[in-house]
């Protein structure tokens, strides 16, 4: 391998060090007016009127825009289409939009919005998950399950009752996950504008420019090929910019009333508006577990605080159930997970979607179980770990998992063997693992097409041109793209260029979200390069008469393996091709393959290949305050291949600062004010300086290992590395705190107080614990029976509910080569 | 982004027309050092001057002069105040508490003056216009309630300066100016305990030195709780002035807590337990119950109110206890994940 495998620069490094990255921000055309949003300052409260003529009329104002212009709802899921790009009949929490000024600067759009009029009728405020279950009425939405219920499911896999009933021990654990935000650095912008054709424009910081283009198209009602999104490259992302966004809509709205460019950056405040963060999830695991530490069958409860609108959350309400099995085998499963509506800013997907609140609960249970049977963590770990090429209880299909190995690894790195349970009073190591998917199997708009696609121009310059939807997030997904094309072609990555996240000019994609990009866009560039090698070989093997079979691309040259000195430029291959073929150009797709869950919800989880994670913590608490350091971490990842291991370690290191985050500060806290005297309820600290995330001095040091064993699903083998290895940090770190000072803290983020207060029970004499107490009681839905694949089941539900035949596939159309985005809500 | 509202700006080049200026209209005028204070403020809307005088081109405000004592121009910037070996030297905790203010970037341009001028903070006061009315506003700007505790009579938002409470404790004095004259005030007597009154300084004076005396024979420390090793305003400090004999026995002593009032706040009774005494195991753990006592946190920063109340007694152990000679360095690091 020339290209894979070697550690480089990335290809975009250059341009974001000089500072030559254009941002959506940085954006600036002739003519370009400002857009400012009216927020709401009420929780939750009817829209009686808005007056728009004072701020019409302030100098300076082009154009007030508010609900009325937008009567069609959009969502990111065909089954939430929930949200208006302003606010039509009421709002649903402080932030939400209502009324927009475009001015001629952004100062002037601000003061405007002042002068904007809204009467409201302030309805009942839901703070939280138990009121929002105690609340049928008033429903923050008239859609959803029941009440102020969003969505709630049950599943079951086997007789879970009677093999919890018959294992040796039964453990009942009970965890609570508060939410956080994804803190990218880059605040949500977007410049929208009338090509020179008339068509709409739209630059914006978004992840999924392919769900934007379909959003836009349906609240503008124009077809999507007279629509062009381009995605700007993400000063982050982590999920926060995977749903397409109202701010979005309306300047795309505004820019074809006045043909004139039409930019909104958001503030930090307003970006916590947007929010679609880690959910906030109450967890209760019942799980049977004989002595030697294997589990006879898992029941797991979660209750999501979801916000006030659907975002991704249905998907996220399966997602905290769906990764338990594929981790560690469990051979009876029962999965209920409720998500609610709330009058805050709505949860979403962030950097592991769903999956670390249960992997959290799942990982923690795990040590305590260990503890109770006198079994070393890890060697309890080892010992369960799921099988490869497997299927799950509940149809999930495992390729190659190289957790144990990843366990094996940092617990020799570590020392684990001599430090747990071994060190002094304060000081502690904890372990937990965890797995990922590599993308979703089932796309969110339910169609036969393709996930990724990948053109490639090769011209007689002797130039390579990669084209692909995926959106540059900092992640990397360029120098992917031109490193599989580079690999397969024998150049370097300096000799392709990357066209990304452009609508107008690249096959789609469908975002930079679930970890997708890297196998599936990997995938597609390397069918789409290895058809050109196809070409270019044809072209070589004809012109210097040499059999095609025995040509070799590498070092910028096409050449006879029998005689390297008999070959040619790449470019020379270039023109023997284009001259036999016409011009040249080639495509690569990529489909996952069909997942064996047919039960319904059985299409979240599945994947092409998971990868695989483990991670021992080193802390130390001060048993006098609780404070707590994290001197240390070791993480394995199984990678499967890291196509280019810079990029892959900092993904590794990057999810230990987000998880540290996470573990023992980050959290979307609300303040509700005494209600005799007001109604409020805000988001406790919406600024970068009061919401805490760790700085770089807060920073351990840090350990990291690849494991290397290609797995057939992904392209060169590789697997995802954007978001599993975030997800043991937060359960590793309460074990570790055990480890330390013997209580636990079933609860994220594990802070000083919540530490120092367990310590001061179990010295009184109470429980050595602090966390949840209780799980809310709640009315699931019938649950449905699932048999397992070792029972003879076949993957769908022996109950399952006639589904709604789907009347061709849900919100797309192909007409003619004109894809038309229609309303699929 | 957010953006400031429209203000008039002054850039006197001498103390003498800055105060002759701020002297025309006073209280809707507002100085402005290194801005790293005011200009969020100004963005949030929680402070709205009409005309705002800018101080960075007046260089009789800049510069640290070392005789005897310590003499410090109010406009010097935080990172000259940590790269000054004279600071460090004669002051140590002033050096650790300037060295942990918010971040190298807003230290190269906040001000010592600035920091001692800082507003009080307050989560329900530190946010957007919007984000003050959905809570229909508070006490300190547009409102009527202190949040933070609704019966109360005054603004309960926090003194979050890491300088002013280790100034304090080494008796320092600063120089105010107006057009009417100039007076030395001790930064004892420079604050109030009360959130939106929480300076003594009128409307008219610029604050334009601060005059350390001479440290001979004291040592002093401050140390600093806050969440992050970086970036963070303090929410609850010791800082600690000692002056002893040769045996260690404590002649003088100055223990002052920040970000514990509306005010640095002095310990008299903690002084009281250590002047006389060698700092044993039982003196220190006097004087932290002490300190601890006046510690009056409120749930208006970062942190659970009791949890940092109870911070206080080991922020003073700690500090006499590196005063007293114990290696401290392992839990210096824990706490501010850096060497000081």
């Amino acid at each position: 391998m020339g290209v894979i495998g070697r550690p480089r620069r990335r290809t975009d490094g250059r341009a974001k060090v000089t500072g030559q990255t254009k941002f959506a921000d940085d954006i600036m055309l002739p003519r370009t007016v400002h857009c400012r949003l009216l927020r709401s300052p009420h929780p939750h409260a009817k829209i009686i009127s808005i007056d728009t003529s004072r701020a019409a009329a302030h100098p300076g104002v082009l154009l007030v825009l508010t609900g009325k212009e937008f009567p069609i709802p959009y969502g990111v899921l065909p089954v939430s289409h929930d949200e208006h790009a302003l606010c039509n009949d009421k709002v649903r929490h402080v932030g939400d939009p209502v009324a927009a000024v475009i001015a001629r600067t952004e100062t002037i759009a601000g003061d405007a919005i002042k002068l904007i009029d809204v009467v409201y009728e302030p309805l009942k405020t839901i703070a939280t998950p138990e009121e929002s279950l105690a609340t049928a009425e008033p429903r923050i939405h008239e859609y959803g399950d029941d009440g102020n219920i969003h969505k709630a499911v049950a599943m079951q896999f086997g007789d879970v009752d009677a093999a919890i009933a018959g294992a040796d021990h039964v453990f009942d654990d009970i965890f609570f996950f508060e939410g956080n935000t994804h803190l990218p650095l880059e605040q949500h912008a977007t410049v929208a504008l009338k090509d020179p054709e008339g068509k709409l424009l739209v630059y914006s910081s978004t992840q999924t420019p392919h769900y934007l283009h379909r959003a836009l198209a349906k609240t503008l009602s124009i077809p999507a090929a007279h629509i062009r999104v381009i995605a700007t490259p993400n000063g982050g992302g982590f999920g926060g910019k995977s749903d397409p966004f109202n701010h979005e809509i309306v300047v795309a709205k505004a820019a074809l009333m006045l043909d004139r460019p039409v930019k909104i950056a958001l503030n930090r405040e307003e970006v916590f508006y947007c929010h679609r963060g880690r959910h906030p999830v109450q967890m209760r695991f019942r799980a049977g577990v004989n002595n030697d530490g294997t589990f006879t069958g898992l029941d797991l409860q979660t209750l999501l605080d979801g916000g006030a609108y659907g975002s991704y959350g249905v998907a996220s309400t399966f997602y905290t159930g769906a990764l338990q099995t594929v981790t560690y085998e469990i051979p009876t499963y029962r999965f209920r997970g409720c998500r609610v509506f709330t009058n805050k800013p709505a949860c979403g997907p962030k950097r592991g979607h769903g999956t670390p609140q249960a992997r959290f609960g799942q990982e923690v249970q795990i040590d305590k179980i260990a503890e109770k049977l006198n079994l070393d963590p890890a060697d309890m770990r080892l010992k369960i770990v799921a099988p490869p090429n497997s299927l799950t209880a509940n149809f999930m299909k495992i390729g190659t998992i190289g957790l144990a190995e990843c366990v094996r690894k940092v617990v020799e790195r570590s020392d684990w063997k001599n430090k747990h349970r071994k060190l002094p009073y304060g000081h502690g190591v904890g372990i937990a693992c965890s797995s990922y998917l590599s993308g979703a199997g089932l796309p969110i708009n339910w169609n036969d097409l393709p996930h990724s696609g990948v053109q490639l121009k090769l011209d007689r310059s002797g130039g390579v041109t990669a084209f692909c939807g995926a959106t540059e997030i900092g992640q990397g997904s360029d120098d992917v793209l031109v490193a599989c094309v580079a690999e397969v072609l024998g150049l370097e990555t300096y000799d392709i260029r990357a066209v990304t996240g452009d609508t107008d000019l690249t096959p789609v994609d469908l975002g930079s979200y679930s970890s997708r990009v890297t196998l599936m866009m990997g995938n597609a560039a390397i069918q789409a390069a290895e058809r050109a090698r196809e070409l270019l070989a044809e072209g070589v093997s004809a012109k210097l008469n040499i059999p095609k079979d025995r040509l070799v691309f590498a070092d910028k040259r096409v050449f006879d393996s029998q005689d390297p000195n008999n070959g040619c430029t790449f470019q020379e291959a270039i023109v023997f091709a284009e001259a036999k073929f016409g011009t040249l150009g080639t495509t690569g797709s990529y489909t996952p393959p069909r997942p064996p869950a047919k039960y319904k919800g059985g299409g979240v989880g599945p994947t092409p290949t998971y990868s695989y994670t483990a991670a021992i913590v080193e802390v130390e608490v001060d048993p006098e305050t609780g404070w707590l350091t994290v001197p240390k971490v070791w993480i394995g990842h199984d990678i499967g291949r890291a196509l280019n291991p810079t990029l892959v370690r900092g993904q590794v290191e990057g999810s230990v600062y987000m998880g540290l985050g996470e573990a023992l500060m980050e959290e979307s806290a609300f303040r509700r004010l005494p209600a005799r005297l007001s109604n409020a309820l805000v988001h406790k600290f919406p600024s970068i300086l009061e919401y805490k995330s760790p700085t770089s001095l807060d920073m351990p040091e840090i350990f990291t290992d690849l494991i290397e064993h290609p797995d057939p699903a992904g392209p060169f083998g590789a697997k995802e590395v954007g978001q599993g290895p975030l997800l043991p940090i937060m359960p590793a770190i309460c074990n570790a705190v055990y480890d330390a000072v013997s209580v636990r803290v079933d609860e994220i983020p594990c802070t000083p107080e919540k530490i120092l207060k367990a310590l001061q029970d179990k010295a009184a004499g109470k429980p050595a614990r602090h966390g949840p107490k209780s799980f809310p009681d709640i009315k699931w839905p019938e649950t449905l029976h699932v048999t397992p694949p070792w029972e003879g089941g076949d993957g769908r539900a022996s109950n399952e509910p006639e589904r709604k035949k789907r009347t061709a596939e849900a919100g797309i159309e192909v007409k003619a080569g004109i894809t038309i985005a229609r309303d699929n809500a | 982004m957010m953006r400031l509202p429209a203000f008039t700006y002054r850039a006197p080049r001498t103390v003498g027309d800055a105060v002759l200026w701020l002297a025309e209209s006073p209280t809707d005028t507002m100085l402005v050092a290194g801005g790293t204070d005011l200009l969020p403020n100004m963005k949030r809307r929680q402070q709205t001057p009409k005309t705002v005088i800018g101080l960075k081109g007046i260089a009789e405000l800049t510069g640290i002069r070392a005789s005897g004592h310590l003499s410090i121009g109010a406009g010097t910037t935080l990172t000259a105040l940590v790269n000054s070996a004279d600071v460090r030297s004669r002051c140590l905790g002033l050096w650790q508490s300037a060295a942990q203010i918010a971040t190298p970037h807003l230290r190269n341009m906040g001000t010592l003056g600035g920091n001692l001028c800082l507003d009080t903070r307050c989560t329900y006061y530190d946010q957007t216009e919007e984000w003050r009315e959905a809570i229909g506003y508070c006490m300190k700007k547009d409102g009527t309630t202190c949040w933070v505790a609704t019966s109360s009579k005054r603004c309960l938002a926090v003194s979050s300066t890491d300088t002013a409470p280790m100034l304090l404790a080494l008796g320092a004095t600063v120089t105010l100016v107006s057009a009417k004259g100039t007076r030395e005030v001790a930064v004892a007597d420079l604050y109030n305990n009360d959130g939106m009154q929480y300076l003594t300084r009128r409307a008219d004076e610029l604050l334009t030195s601060i005059d350390i005396p001479d440290q001979t024979g004291w040592a002093s420390t401050y140390w600093k709780l806050r969440r992050r090793g970086s970036f963070d305003f303090p929410v609850g400090a010791a800082a600690i002035a000692l002056k002893r004999d040769a045996g260690g026995r404590v002649e003088l002593a100055r223990v002052v807590l920040g970000a514990v009032a509306s005010q640095p706040m002095p310990s008299p009774k903690a002084e009281a337990i250590l002047v006389g005494q060698v700092l044993s195991d039982d003196v220190i753990a006097a004087a932290a119950e002490a300190a601890y006592d006046v510690a009056k946190p409120m749930d208006n920063t970062d942190f659970e109110l009791v949890w940092r109340k109870k911070m206080v007694r080991t922020l003073v152990t700690n500090a006499l206890r590196e005063l007293r000679g114990d290696d401290m360095r392992a839990v210096r690091m824990s706490l501010a994940k850096q060497v000081l």
